[in-house]
């Protein structure tokens, strides 16, 4: 099963690298990863989206806890939360398709945010089926290139994950 | 000394790493200079609170760190190069990551404006330790150096210890500071927890009581938490049978009647029959390592299990645990000593029996029996006669093979801290290098390095060092001409297609000792065995080397094949001829 784990992170150089060195080094999968900074300038927030048994997320969380720069982690998948991802995708459209792309563009709410005589860059902003249900309705040969920024969660609710 | 209006001393970055150790109360600090350096060592120069000892290879000072730590239980400290100083360290430092051992490394590296430009001597010290260190650190301003000392020696030491690397650019070593060396530090992603849960160690303790076919399980977790002596109490009072890991040895008493020898893949028939026929097993300290668990699935397959460990992450790793209890060893036991004395239920004495009754049958079969008549030196027969002569009170090191579950099985060792070996890693070169981090902690105890000639030529090097220091460490050379464990699975799984297993071309060890300045015996009569040992040992002022020739053929039984079920062991001529006749 699919789970959002989000860590606050030590906002250190080198902190990144150990906890992709640890999933690399366990043979753990990562679907997904972000990370930036936070309010706090000390502390980065990353989401990182992994699948794989109970036993094995159960060791993810634990491996992770371990890492002296990670300071305080939850794992999204197991209360409300919202979750969102944005994509960029540029697409070759000329003549009627124009017209076409951008009914689909609406119905999706996305934002035609460049435009060229032959292309829309369109901005899609959601949950990843969505993103991958666009990306589907689209014409494969006529997506130039597809940037996607990797999922970014957060609790429902008064909570937060703070110190 | 210049001060400034605080008061504070102001110290370069190598004076404030020479009284950071000193105010740390090293007392030993191994290591070998180079370019990336030279400022830490001229300090040390200036200084006699913190021993150097010069070792002749990076592995060497790291498992010399590491063998002064396991016997003495405070961190292991060395100081290498950049680039290769660092890199030839790595062995070591993985070795102490696998046994969970505190060291704290100090890495030279280039000068921080030159990092990443690929300059003389520069390799990513922080990047190549990061997957085989608890944690490390690249110090790049000189005020923080005195608190990164700190933070390494706490990380290194609490919690499930382990090493910790600090990188120290030449420039940071150069440059001033205000010296304060913090006492404590806090660190706020980390807290390890002490004390169990209390309703965990209520279900447990209730599960204990109950049980029929007990079983106690421990690991380097005891050790390390110098839990002893808590172990026996604790043991003494529910009356179960004990198992130790390799890296468990000497956390119970080897001579105690409860104590049924180590389990896994070399362990007795009576410690490995008990483990898979148990209906209740408890983990101490122990991390359900593949070579004791062999197949997960028929492992223990009766008996409901409790785990203490302070490492959360170590609970349900491998094998899926009943009642896991989060916690140090010592902490936790003493939790479960409370509540076993104020309890009103006892134990199940009649199912005790008969469990005894069974283990006895099974103790009886005589599991490590071999050949006392044969004409051949029997490497057992060694290790049983150092264990007689030492009254099993040595410091005993050992390589990685035959000769390490040799000296596992037969020493008999009756301390904590005596046993040091790698467990995890399984690195051979670190029997030498450790026994010279042991004697020097312990220089009137007798110290000894059980090794083989395939083994010892990996760090041979240190001989050197040993004769620097005078180090009266005594080498038992078990010599088979071959790498044995190679050769025993070749015979066992290759049809004796011996590949690349023979030691061809061997130096002349007594020679070879002499040259380094030490003694040189070679043992190849058993009758002799016993003089060389003695001889050896009395001396408390030469290092011996004493090269037994010893039975090629001979093998390690019991054996689990990797992967098979504690039940399903190789064993020895004489079991396997009585149950054919059976």
């Amino acid at each position: 099963m699919k789970h959002i784990i989000s860590i606050l992170l030590e906002n250190e150089s080198g902190a990144l690298s150990r906890v992709a060195g640890l999933f690399s080094a366990r043979g753990y999968n990562i679907e997904s990863l972000t990370v930036a900074t936070t309010e706090d300038p000390t502390m980065s927030r990353m989401t990182l989206v992994t699948s794989g048994s109970d036993q094995i997320i159960e060791q993810i969380i634990k491996q992770l806890n371990k890492l002296i720069d990670v300071v305080k982690l939850v794992d999204l998948s197991e209360d409300e939360h919202i979750e969102r991802e944005m994509m960029l995708v540029k697409v070759k459209s000329s003549g009627p398709d124009r017209e076409e792309l951008k009914r689909l563009t609406e119905i999706f709410r996305g934002r035609i945010i460049d435009v060229t005589p032959r292309t829309y860059t369109v901005e899609l902003t959601g949950t990843g089926g969505k993103l991958d249900a666009f990306l589907q309705a689209l014409e494969a040969a006529s997506i130039i290139e597809t940037v996607r920024s990797g999922t970014s969660g957060i609790t429902r609710g008064d909570k937060g994950l703070s110190l | 000394m210049q001060q400034q209006s605080t008061g504070a001393e102001i110290l370069t970055g190598a004076e404030i790493l020479a009284r950071s150790l000193k105010d740390e109360g090293v007392e030993y600090i191994f290591g070998y200079p180079g370019g990336a350096v030279l400022h830490i060592y001229d300090a040390l120069f200036k200084q006699d609170a913190v021993k150097h000892i010069l070792v002749r290879h990076e592995q060497g000072a790291s498992h010399a760190a590491d063998g002064y730590a396991r016997a003495t239980g405070r961190p292991g400290v060395l100081l290498v190069t950049s680039g290769p100083g660092a890199t030839n360290a790595v062995t070591g430092i993985a070795t102490a990551y696998m046994d969970s051992i505190p060291m704290v490394i100090i890495t030279g590296q280039v000068n921080t404006w030159a990092i990443g430009s690929d300059a003389f001597q520069e390799v990513d010290s922080v990047g190549i330790t990061r997957p085989c260190v608890k944690h490390n650190f690249l110090v790049k301003d000189v005020k923080d150096l005195a608190e990164t000392i700190k933070k390494a020696f706490y990380l290194a030491s609490s919690g499930r210890p382990g090493p910790v690397v600090v990188d120290v650019p030449k420039d940071v070593t150069a440059l001033t500071a205000e010296y304060h060396y913090p006492e404590s530090v806090n660190i706020r992603s980390y807290s390890p927890v002490e004390k169990g849960h209390s309703g965990q160690i209520k279900r447990a303790v209730e599960m204990l009581l109950a049980a029929k076919k007990p079983m106690i399980y421990t690991g380097g977790g005891v050790v390390l938490d110098n839990a002893s002596e808590i172990l026996v109490e604790f043991t003494k009072l529910l009356g179960f049978p004990i198992t130790n890991t390799l890296m468990g040895l000497g956390s119970f008493p080897a001579s105690d009647r409860q104590f049924l020898g180590m389990l896994g893949m070399h362990g007795t028939y009576e410690a490995n029959m008990a483990m898979h026929d148990c209906d209740v097993l408890l983990a101490v300290g122990a991390r359900f390592d593949d070579r004791v668990v062999g197949k997960v699935e028929e492992f223990c397959p009766y008996a409901k299990k409790i785990h203490i460990d302070i490492d959360p992450a170590s609970i349900s790793k491998s094998v899926i645990v009943d009642v896991p209890i989060v916690g140090s060893v010592s902490s936790v036991l003493t939790d479960m000593i409370a509540q076993l004395k104020a309890t009103e239920v006892k134990t199940d004495a009649d199912a005790l029996t008969q469990w005894w009754n069974q283990i006895e049958a099974w103790r009886k079969q005589d599991c490590l029996r071999y050949d006392t008549k044969s004409d051949i030196i029997k490497p057992q027969g060694v290790i049983q006669k150092l264990h007689e002569i030492t009254k099993g009170d040595a410091f005993i090191t050992s390589d990685v093979g035959q000769h390490q579950m040799w000296a596992a099985q037969y020493y008999g060792f009756n301390k904590p801290r005596r046993w040091i070996n790698s467990g995890g890693l399984g690195t051979m070169g670190f029997g030498l290098p450790a026994a010279i981090g042991v004697q020097l902690a312990y220089p009137d105890e007798t110290v000894c390095c059980v090794t083989g000639e395939a083994s010892i030529m990996m760090c041979i090097q240190e001989l050197s060092t040993c004769l620097q220091y005078g180090l009266p460490i005594n080498v038992v050379s078990l010599n088979n001409r071959y790498m044995g464990m190679v050769r025993q699975w070749q015979e066992f799984f290759y049809e004796g297609r011996y590949a690349m297993s023979y030691m061809d071309a061997l130096p002349d060890f007594v020679a070879l000792a002499n040259s380094f300045g030490h003694v040189g015996l070679r043992v190849e009569s058993p009758a002799d065995v016993e003089a060389a040992l003695k001889e050896a040992i009395a001396d408390t002022k030469r290092l011996y080397f004493i090269d037994f020739v010893t039975d090629q053929t001979e093998n390690v039984f019991p054996m689990i094949a990797a992967g098979k079920g504690h039940h399903e062991m190789h064993l020895p001529a004489h079991m396997t001829a009585e149950r054919d006749l059976a």
